[in-house]
């Protein structure tokens, strides 16, 4: 069964088409990084106006990269929710519109869910229970998965993002938005040990993250070392780095304990950070766990985890009709597929 | 030639289809549920008039100025539905499909833009009453918009329900008659993109661009740094 990924939820125009034998056939994302770069920040009107130009061009190049015409599609799924409503409701339209003139059925996709499921598109892919690190800008989240649609929220954050905590770390810096690559690119180079960071909620004794205050404690160290060298900066990084390193990899240890599963999974932005990557790793030889990411290229928004997640949706899929879209939705209230 | 028109542009969806010398319009007031009844609607339509999509020759659609929520509900159905059947789209002007409401031949157009401003044009009807903008279509304070020459002018569009007393102001003695309440719709659409399809000025569904008029939406960094 193949089916076709729409996902235009935050700043990425990611389409793809998966086919559920084959896998994965193509996927591409247009980000509008560049674009809000100048307005440091997401501005949703324009975030609209940019997805409504890339969905056509972009499905037009999977399908012939994938050697496929419309024709072959069994499905359309696309992010109902949670985003920003107005970039939403483009791929949602486009995508009912397409089902409607196809006569083919629709698939509403949980936009975390599409993350949550997409370490499954690499290869060794976990097999379920597992419990999920969902680390990105706009959200970060602890999660038991037993199935599909079977998710139970272990621990969020009361505050910023941990992608959110980069960004703004980065931005008081003076590395410019988005900057949490760019910091992370910096600690590489920094000494950790040089300055120490508070671990917001290390010993909390519960699944939650705090990075509010981590921020704060970064804008202090910066101002008392001002005006800061190339050296100090990239320090202050590594501590920063280190600080929300340790704290995610302890919660995530605490969180396979308390579930007693044996697999993790990271998904979202920040799975992409080498140090993460790395920390888990060698937490997993000493504990004994396994843990697995998704490809490199899905781990920000992207077409692929939508077309996935909804190919496992497949026996929800709807005749195309009406729609609204969810800027806020629970993953929790997802119905389980058996 | 069998075309569909569609604009969601404002408060209203509205529907036309043009089947050879038949024309069947349709109207509803749905405030802001465009997306829930769009293609609820497009599909009774169709079963009442016993046609498939897929027997039409091309979609229009209204792209702008208008909400810009509607309007890229709009384009992105149109945009599905004319990819989905592998047809063209031809966008029409809502300021040029309201100026083809009015009696006259001089028609100036002015549609409430919130913040104190309309989008404006003003249009000379051809014989075949295409109108052509003299005025083109912008976005001003009502009493700033720029005025056009001669007299008679027709003025229409929820502008002058919105800034009537500035607006007659503004345009004085040009002005012959108002109406005040007649929104950009889908029939005024449909007639204006048969002229358009039949010139050939049909375009890929990928090709279709809105206009938004205001586009200067939100400040830059150092723009905000010099506030």
């Amino acid at each position: 069964m193949l089916t076709l990924g729409i996902e235009s939820s935050c700043d990425e125009t990611g389409i793809a088409l998966y086919d559920s034998e084959a896998g994965l056939l193509a996927h591409h994302i247009h980000s509008q990084i560049a674009m809000h770069a100048e307005y440091g920040g997401v501005v949703p009107e324009l975030a609209s106006r940019d997805h409504i130009r890339r969905v056509l061009p972009l499905t037009r190049q999977c399908l012939k990269e994938a050697g496929k015409t419309l024709a072959d599609l069994d499905a359309i799924a696309y992010t109902e929710g949670p985003g920003l409503a107005g970039a939403l409701l483009v791929g949602a339209s486009v995508a009912q519109a397409l089902g409607f003139a196809l006569d083919k059925p629709v698939i509403a996709v949980h936009h975390l869910e599409g993350h949550l499921l997409s370490p499954m598109l690499a290869n060794p892919a976990p097999a379920f229970p597992f419990v999920a690190l969902l680390v990105s800008g706009g959200h970060s989240q602890l999660m038991a998965v037993e199935g599909v649609g079977q998710y139970r929220m272990l621990g969020e954050t009361l505050d910023d993002a941990a992608g959110e905590a980069f960004d703004k770390t980065a931005k008081l810096l003076g590395l410019g938005y988005p900057g949490g690559p760019a910091l992370s690119k910096l600690a590489d180079k920094g000494d950790a040990k040089r300055f120490t960071l508070p671990r917001p909620m290390l010993h909390s004794g519960d699944l939650d993250f705090s990075f509010a205050g981590l921020k704060t404690a970064v804008l202090t160290l910066a101002n008392k070392q001002a005006p800061l060298d190339d050296a100090t900066r990239a320090d202050i990084c590594a501590a920063f780095q280190a600080a929300m390193v340790e704290v995610l990899v302890s919660k995530c240890q605490k969180a396979l304990k308390e579930t007693g599963m044996d697999q993790l999974v990271v998904a979202g932005g920040v799975g992409a950070n080498r140090q993460l990557r790395a920390a888990l790793d060698q937490s997993a030889k000493r504990r004994h766990f396994k843990v697995y990411y998704p490809p490199l290229d899905l781990c920000t928004d992207n077409g692929a985890m939508i077309a996935f997640a909804g190919s496992l949706r497949l026996t929800q899929a709807q005749a195309a009709g009406g729609y609204t879209v969810r800027p806020r939705w629970d993953l929790a209230t997802l119905p389980a597929i058996a | 030639m069998k075309l569909l028109a569609l604009d969601t542009s404002t408060d209203h969806l509205s529907l036309s289809l043009i089947l050879d010398d038949q024309q069947i319009d349709r109207a509803w007031q749905v405030g802001q549920q465009h997306s829930e009844l769009t293609l609820p609607y497009l599909r009774q339509l169709l079963a009442d008039c016993q046609l498939s999509l897929s027997q039409l020759d091309g979609i229009a659609v209204g792209i702008g100025p208008g909400s810009f929520t509607g309007l890229r509900i709009g384009c992105g159905i149109v945009q599905g539905l004319a990819f989905g059947i592998d047809r063209p789209v031809v966008g029409i002007n809502t300021l040029a499909a309201l100026a083809t409401a009015t009696t006259g031949p001089r028609a100036f157009v002015a549609m409430d833009a919130r913040m104190s401003q309309v989008y404006y044009a003003a249009f000379e009807r051809d014989a075949n009453g295409v109108p052509h903008e003299v005025i083109p279509t912008g976005l001003a304070n009502p009493e700033q918009v720029l005025l056009p020459e001669n007299q008679d002018w027709h003025g229409i569009g929820n502008g002058f329900a919105a800034y009537g007393p500035a607006l007659q102001q503004r345009l004085g003695t040009q002005l012959a008659s108002i109406t005040p309440d007649r929104l950009p719709l889908a029939c005024d659409i449909a007639r204006l993109a048969r002229h358009e399809f039949a010139a050939g000025r049909a375009v890929a569904a990928d090709a279709l661009e809105l206009l938004y008029v205001r586009d200067k939406v939100a400040q830059k960094t150092h723009e905000r740094a010099k506030a």
